[in-house]
């Protein structure tokens, strides 16, 4: 049964007072996704209630699939996709995990499904709060990932990330991320844009698969053999590995396109994000970087002037696009620095934070390298004080001047003294 | 009643598919699709069919076809229908699910009961070969007790899970069984799901050669004798209603019923069953038509 299109009350621009999530909502209701599916699951969930009341109160026509998983959430918007509707989603943590299956299948359809990312840290043990390890997991999958510092560019990025996803030099999903609870629970001024200038910006989706249209009959994802074949009449075929260079090129080939999206935003909205691949604050005459992410580089901010009022020259680069990891922009960006710290609130386990390791790779081969430390901040939602982060600067320096560079993964805020009379601690014995 | 004369010649599956010398799915698949016609969307996860509609860059149907990871094909159906009434055209189109029975009863279970209980208005199409035929002939939830596997090398213990029945427990308009033997059976079921609204599960028991240990040219007649024997009924439950279909009725009378060891040893795959197992068999089918018999006197 088609439900009847309910007059839907066009939004004029207006600040309001919203949480990570209601921004996240709004910016979907305002792109005028066709279809959402989701499942509830902390902190994202307060995205798609507010959905499901835009739609109630009759300000939203997508139609809500409520599924049974988040495995079954991505499955939907992968099919309502391939049918031609535009389509977003929100989850958190195990969610996208359990969504894992569905991720590169999305990107090796290259489909334009944006997911929304509350962060939270991976089980066991259990835990609810905050930190990148579900964002990190999903990094060599075939998304575009960006990761938001406030409110406001939740609602930007949402926006431009359709466009980038949708553009046909691009067609590929993307998922943009922000601090559970941090943001995703924290009320700030949010700008809503009016709609007709939203609808300007991002016209209706034009989609190179459209089930809808069955004059046009497709077999969507058969069996994809390693090898060309010549198919006689029908032509010469792809074999997988040309449909997986092909992603790579798309994912490559982005960088560009995200960059002209968000220029085009900034001019025609006024609000930018650095270049919208990173942030720079600080930087110019600073000889120690640091480099964090989301509610890392958030707190980074803070300190930069504690730092520098001690003499230290230190400035700040936030990323935002974690993927296609921008490696030539920050090797360009970051060549002649001095020292570069990084905090990773996420750890590759058995190797080190994730942000460290890209970054030292994509400086790999310079003449003369900045010294790179990482440190692990703020898993599970740890607080992340500024006597941590300034600690960490510190202890870079003197690890730079003495040359003693620990090679040991550093975290920075551990209680592992207060535990000693805890029983059963023998794993915290250990690990000191 | 349908008869072979309303049946369209129009094919919707081109010649030459993958499928086994001898293989029921793709006969029940060339009828359902003459019953669905051209507006129709399939999607099918992992499974034989897979085979059957072959390489990239061709489809094997003159329909539409999403293929999708094996434990979502509930769920993409709901995708489809929902992109659809997003655009308005879910009236206009067929949305058809077409999955093995390990896609259904086991991997796939949770998505379909999902996608029936939210009422979601596609078919739902169990083809039921008995094991992962696709992946070399392992049990499955749907395999029946006793038979060979190659993870059940000495016949499987358990039962063979009633899907028919977990489906009717969802309360959805309807769900029907059927068997590649009679096809025009299955042409009626499948003409009949396709005006109904809602969520319509029809389970299909698709005798396979090289599974079940049979020669490829028996296909019909071991699927005749499942239901002759009595072992799988045909029959319709339409708004709860219970309407045990025309090829199944005479068997209401046990009389008329051939002994389950006609079926049983016909194929391979039961060479081990024992005089206690196959008394079971007996035992199972006197208490499936009593059930039926009583269901009928209530409605």
């Amino acid at each position: 049964m088609t439900l009847i299109n309910n007059v839907v009350e066009e939004t004029k621009k207006e600040s309001r007072i919203l949480t990570g999530n209601y921004a996240a909502a709004h910016a979907l209701r305002q792109v005028k996704v066709g279809v959402v599916a989701a499942y509830p699951i902390t902190p994202q969930s307060p995205v798609v209630e507010k959905i499901a009341e835009f739609i109630n109160d009759g300000k939203m026509n997508a139609r809500f699939v409520k599924v049974e998983s988040e495995h079954s959430a991505l499955a939907v918007c992968v099919a309502a996709s391939a049918t031609g509707s535009r389509v977003g989603t929100a989850t958190s943590s195990h969610g996208l995990e359990l969504m894992y299956e569905m991720l590169p299948w999305t990107a090796g359809n290259r489909l334009p499904i944006i997911i929304n990312l509350a962060t939270r840290s991976l089980g066991a043990p259990w835990s609810v709060w905050t930190d990148h390890s579900d964002f990190i997991t999903i990094r060599d999958v075939g998304w575009i990932q960006f990761m938001c510092e406030d409110n406001q560019e939740i609602y930007d990025t949402n926006i431009q990330a359709f466009k980038i996803a949708e553009d046909r030099r691009v067609n590929l999903p993307a998922i943009v991320a922000y601090d559970g609870y941090i943001l995703s629970h924290t009320m700030m001024p949010v700008m809503l844009e009016d709609q007709k200038e939203v609808d300007k910006f991002l016209p209706p989706l034009k989609h190179h698969i459209n089930l809808s249209d069955v004059s046009q009959v497709k077999g969507i994802d058969p069996v994809t053999t390693p090898h060309i074949r010549d198919r006689g009449s029908e032509g010469i075929v792809p074999g997988y590995f040309e449909y997986r260079y092909a992603l790579q090129k798309a994912l490559e080939n982005s960088i560009e396109i995200i960059q002209e999206v968000h220029d085009d935003f900034a001019n025609k909205f006024g609000r930018s994000y650095g270049n919208g691949l990173f942030k720079k604050v600080e930087f110019d005459d600073a000889d120690i970087i640091i480099l964090a992410m989301g509610s890392v580089a958030s707190q980074s901010r803070v300190v930069l002037k504690k730092l520098r009022e001690k003499g230290l020259k230190v400035g700040l680069v936030s990323l935002k696009l974690f993927r296609p990891y921008p490696a030539k922009l920050l090797r360009e960006l970051l060549k002649d620095k001095k020292t570069i710290v990084v905090f990773d609130r996420d750890i590759g386990y058995g190797y080190e934070g994730v942000l460290c390791y890209e970054l030292k790779s994509a400086l790999y081969g310079l003449k003369e390298n900045p010294f790179i430390k990482g440190f692990i901040v703020g898993l599970g939602g740890r607080d992340i004080t500024n006597e941590q982060l300034i600690e960490g600067v510190t202890r870079a320096l003197d690890q730079e001047k003495t040359g003693e560079i620990s090679q040991t993964t550093e975290f920075l805020g551990l209680k592992l003294k207060e535990l000693s009379d805890y029983d059963e601690a023998t794993f915290f014995k250990e690990a000191k | 009643m349908v008869n072979i004369m309303d049946i369209p010649e129009e094919e919707y599956i081109y010649p030459g598919t993958r499928a086994c010398a001898g293989c029921s799915m793709a006969l029940i698949y060339r009828i359902a699709l003459k019953a669905l016609g051209p507006k129709t969307i399939i999607t099918v996860p992992a499974s034989c069919l897979t085979v059957l509609h072959g390489m990239q860059g061709f489809c094997t149907t003159k329909v539409s076809v999403l293929h999708t990871p094996f434990a979502t094909t509930g769920a993409s159906a709901s995708g489809i229908v929902a992109s659809l009434e997003d655009k308005g055209l879910d009236q206009d189109i067929n949305v058809v699910a077409f999955a093995g029975d390990g896609g259904t009863v086991d991997i796939g279970i949770q998505s379909l009961s999902g996608a029936v209980e939210r009422g979601t208005n596609f078919i739902y199409a169990c083809y039921d070969n008995e094991a992962y035929m696709n992946t070399g002939v392992q049990r499955s939830g749907s395999t029946p007790p006793g038979a060979f596997s190659t993870t059940t090398p000495g016949g499987k213990i358990g039962s063979k899970k009633n899907m028919p029945k977990i489906m009717e427990a969802h309360g959805i308009p309807y769900v029907a069984t059927a068997i590649a033997s009679y096809p025009l059976d299955i042409y009626e079921k499948f003409s009949r799901a396709k005006n109904i609204y809602g969520p319509k599960y029809i389970h299909i028991l698709a005798p396979c050669p090289p599974g079940w240990g049979y020669l490829p040219r028996r296909s019909i007649e071991i699927g005749r004798l499942a239901v002759q024997t009595g072992f799988w009924p045909l029959y319709e439950v339409f708004e709860g209603k219970f309407t045990l279909s025309r090829d199944s009725k005479k068997f209401l009378d046990s009389s008329k019923r051939k002994p389950i060891e006609e079926y049983v040893k016909a194929q391979k795959r039961f060479n081990s069953l024992s005089q206690e197992q196959i008394d079971n068999y007996k035992a199972y089918i006197t208490d499936l038509w009593a059930g039926i018999e009583s269901r009928i006197k209530e409605d």
